[in-house]
């Protein structure tokens, strides 16, 4: 008797597992994709890793169980990307992936991620073509844009007398994207674009490039590009007397990374745009001191956006009970987004999130109180002027329901 | 979307703008030319495919960095005890390591070195980043020169001669002297050299130092001019070889002259066609080995 009760106890048990659907049946697990090991790494890199896992801890159980984090490297090519994204997607059980820098690896991914109908959360890559012609129901473009980059650095830089401009580009979609968004606030500003240089992704000198710019007599340089090659640019720029010539930098995408390695004396006076800053209140200070004791230095908006991204899409999933990535994205845009780094943000249908940007200036050494102390606010832009309206983007999600 | 593109003009540089590009890569070609020195030196004395070169230049220019951080030694010292620490570790390294496989398949000696390039760079990028750390211009060469054409930084100059000299100093040791004689001597016939007294291996070791100092020399250079990051030699490395192999494995005279060369080159390319920059260096090393398999100025194997 108690040998049957035993086994229809067993066979009950083992009915409700199998009916259980394979999706909810794992835990939550996080894929941070990002470079590791080259001219991005410091932005993303083993940062956002610490990140994510800060928001995973944070969660605490989610569906019942702890989530689980994991980690690679796309060596900034698309091909390596995608097939890590699909690795993960199919045969590891990897819930969503986030952070991807390098806008070509990003736009691989959202490919992906939009065949197989999982969730892609784009924190690292820039290219505004990923809520416009590229838009996916199943990715979010997290903390940035070249459309806020352009709109926030482009316009003030225009209006405090940039008229003239020669951009130097990395040759890649980032670049591209950037400039031609630039491109277009300075053309609607009344300013003009002299010329342009396409440079291969990761060199090391700009000497010739540097020279060119000289040699157009643009008041602007404007730097499409980002994480080493920024460094480069600028260092070399002052090697060559570009300021000194008369020209200005507009340095485009610049991350508090690029700050530290360039030091004050060489970046002083450059203006950039950023959703987050890790001194701009007390509930990012606070965020970054955890995060700092982890890390061993304060956040860059990226490793930020990535503890705001995958806090999101936890408390989404914790709220609805389940992992299906079409429910879980509705709650997403349902639920606004409310983080140390953001106060009521949105997830809009073609997948930007709208939140403030702020633009900073670099302090001068004498104005800076330590290390990591660098930025002076200049203006807070609201997310509703910083971003692209969501009909001017082409993405056909936003189309088909207006 | 592409109504921007009519508002972009392109300029092609007027001729005295281009002067400016060819002395740019003039200066690119000096480092090529210092780093295919040394790699050059290597093979041709110990038949080892050095890959571990990028990672002694990196090393020259760390040693810049922490001497002057953390010691207080500036540039002009640094000049000197870079090279000699990053020697003394390479010859820790080839004592431990390279000894071994002398005697094999190039292939061994390629990945090992392959291997401790690797190792160097992961701790240190471990421990540093990859953004790189600033490492400013001594103050006896900052500024620059209006040369009418081009502002020349003073730094930049300084590059292109003392490269000059050092390639030049080079050749010439190996080429006119006897110690050149004897390590030329020392590679066609080890055995015959060492009967006549003379320590081999001793020899050998101090050669690869030798080259590996030539690296960090090179390191050092670079250091004000790009970022010291541990990634900075593996950035070269390729490039590099890619001119060794176009001058020719074993032969000075050609690492130095096809890394003047392949810098001119890559500066014009960057002028007229810039997306090609990062592989016109192989196209050309593509059609001479076509051509001539030994390279411009290599002696067949």
């Amino acid at each position: 008797m108690r040998l049957r009760v035993l086994l229809a106890a067993v066979a009950a048990v083992a009915l409700s597992a199998a009916a259980a659907d394979a999706q909810s049946s794992g835990p939550v697990k996080i894929g941070v994709l990002n470079d590791m090991s080259s001219l991005y790494a410091d932005i993303g890199g083993k940062g956002s890793v610490i990140a994510a896992q800060m928001a995973a801890d944070d969660a605490g159980k989610v569906l019942g169980q702890k989530v689980q984090v994991v980690s690679a490297d796309h060596q900034n090519k698309p091909d390596v990307g995608s097939a890590i994204a699909r690795k993960w997607y199919d045969e590891e059980g990897v819930d969503v992936i986030t952070d991807v820098p390098t806008s070509s690896v990003a736009l691989a991914v959202n490919e992906v991620a939009r065949e197989k109908h999982k969730i892609a959360l784009i924190v690292g890559a820039a290219t505004s073509d990923l809520t416009g012609p590229k838009c996916s129901p199943y990715t979010a473009h997290w903390v940035y844009d070249t459309y806020a980059l352009a709109h926030v650095t482009g316009s003030a830089v225009v209006k405090s007398g940039g008229k003239t401009w020669y951009f130097i580009t990395a040759d890649y979609a980032f670049g591209h994207a950037l400039e031609r968004d630039t491109a277009a606030v300075v053309e609607a500003a009344g300013g003009k674009v002299v010329g342009n240089v396409n440079v291969p992704l990761n060199t090391p000198d700009f000497s010739s490039y540097l020279l060119q710019a000289q040699a157009s007599k643009a008041n602007i340089i404007g730097l499409a590009n980002a994480g080493g090659d920024t460094i480069n640019s600028i260092k070399q720029g002052a090697e060559f007397g570009i300021v000194q010539g008369g020209q200005k930098f507009a340095a485009l995408l610049v991350f508090i990374s690029d700050v530290h390695s360039l030091g004050l004396k060489t970046a002083q006076g450059l203006q950039l745009a950023s959703p987050f800053y890790w001194d701009l209140n007390d509930q990012t200070r606070a965020f970054s001191k955890r995060f700092a004791a982890k890390a061993g230095h304060p956040p860059t908006f990226d490793q930020a956006g990535v503890y705001s991204a995958v806090a999101h899409y936890l408390k989404a999933v914790k709220a609805i009970g389940t992992k299906d990535p079409d429910k879980v994205m509705a709650e997403m845009r349902k639920l606004p987004i409310n983080d140390f780094m953001t106060k009521n943000g949105k997830l809009r249908a073609d997948g930007r999130v709208i939140r403030p940007m702020y633009l900073f200036e670099v302090k001068k050494p004498s104005e800076s109180k330590g290390p990591w102390d660098y930025y002076k606010l200049i203006e807070t832009v609201p997310g509703d002027q910083a971003f692209r309206p969501i009909d001017k983007g082409g993405c056909p999600l936003v189309a088909k329901k207006g | 979307m592409l109504d921007w593109l009519p508002h972009i003009a392109i300029h092609i540089p007027p001729t005295q703008a281009l002067f400016g590009q060819l002395l740019i890569g003039l200066i690119n070609g000096a480092f090529y030319a210092m780093l295919s020195l040394g790699l050059a030196v290597i093979f041709g004395m110990l038949n080892i495919i050095n890959f571990a070169h990028g990672a002694q230049y990196m090393m020259g220019a760390f040693c810049a960095w922490l001497a002057l951080n953390y010691l207080g030694i500036g540039y002009w010292p640094a000049l000197i005890v870079a090279p000699l620490v990053v020697a003394a570790v390479s010859v820790v390294l080839e004592r431990l390591f390279l000894r071994h496989v002398y005697r094999l398949d190039h292939l061994y000696g390629l990945l090992l070195t392959f291997g401790l390039a690797l190792i160097i760079e992961g701790v240190l990028r471990n421990y540093y980043g990859s953004s790189g750390m600033p490492y400013t211009i001594p103050d006896q060469l900052t500024g620059a020169r209006n040369l009418g054409f081009m502002f020349l930084p003073n730094y930049r100059a300084w590059v292109i001669v003392a490269s000059l000299a050092v390639c030049f100093g080079t050749w010439f040791l190996i080429e006119r002297t006897r110690l050149g004689s004897y390590l030329r001597a020392a590679t066609e016939n080890p055995t015959l050299v060492q009967a006549f007294g003379i320590n081999v291996p001793r020899m050998v070791m101090l050669t690869y130092a030798f080259g590996a100092a030539l690296a960090a020399l090179a390191g050092v250079m670079a250091a004000p001019i790009y970022q010291v990051s541990p990634l900075m030699g593996s950035d070269i490395i390729v490039v590099v070889f890619a001119v060794v192999v176009i001058g020719g494995m074993g032969s000075i005279l050609g690492a130095i002259v096809s890394g003047f060369v392949l810098g001119v080159v890559e500066g014009l390319t960057k002028v007229f066609y810039p997306e090609a920059s990062n592989t016109v260096i192989f196209v050309v090393m593509a059609i001479v080995l076509l051509v001539k398999p030994a390279g411009l100025f290599g002696r067949t194997a």
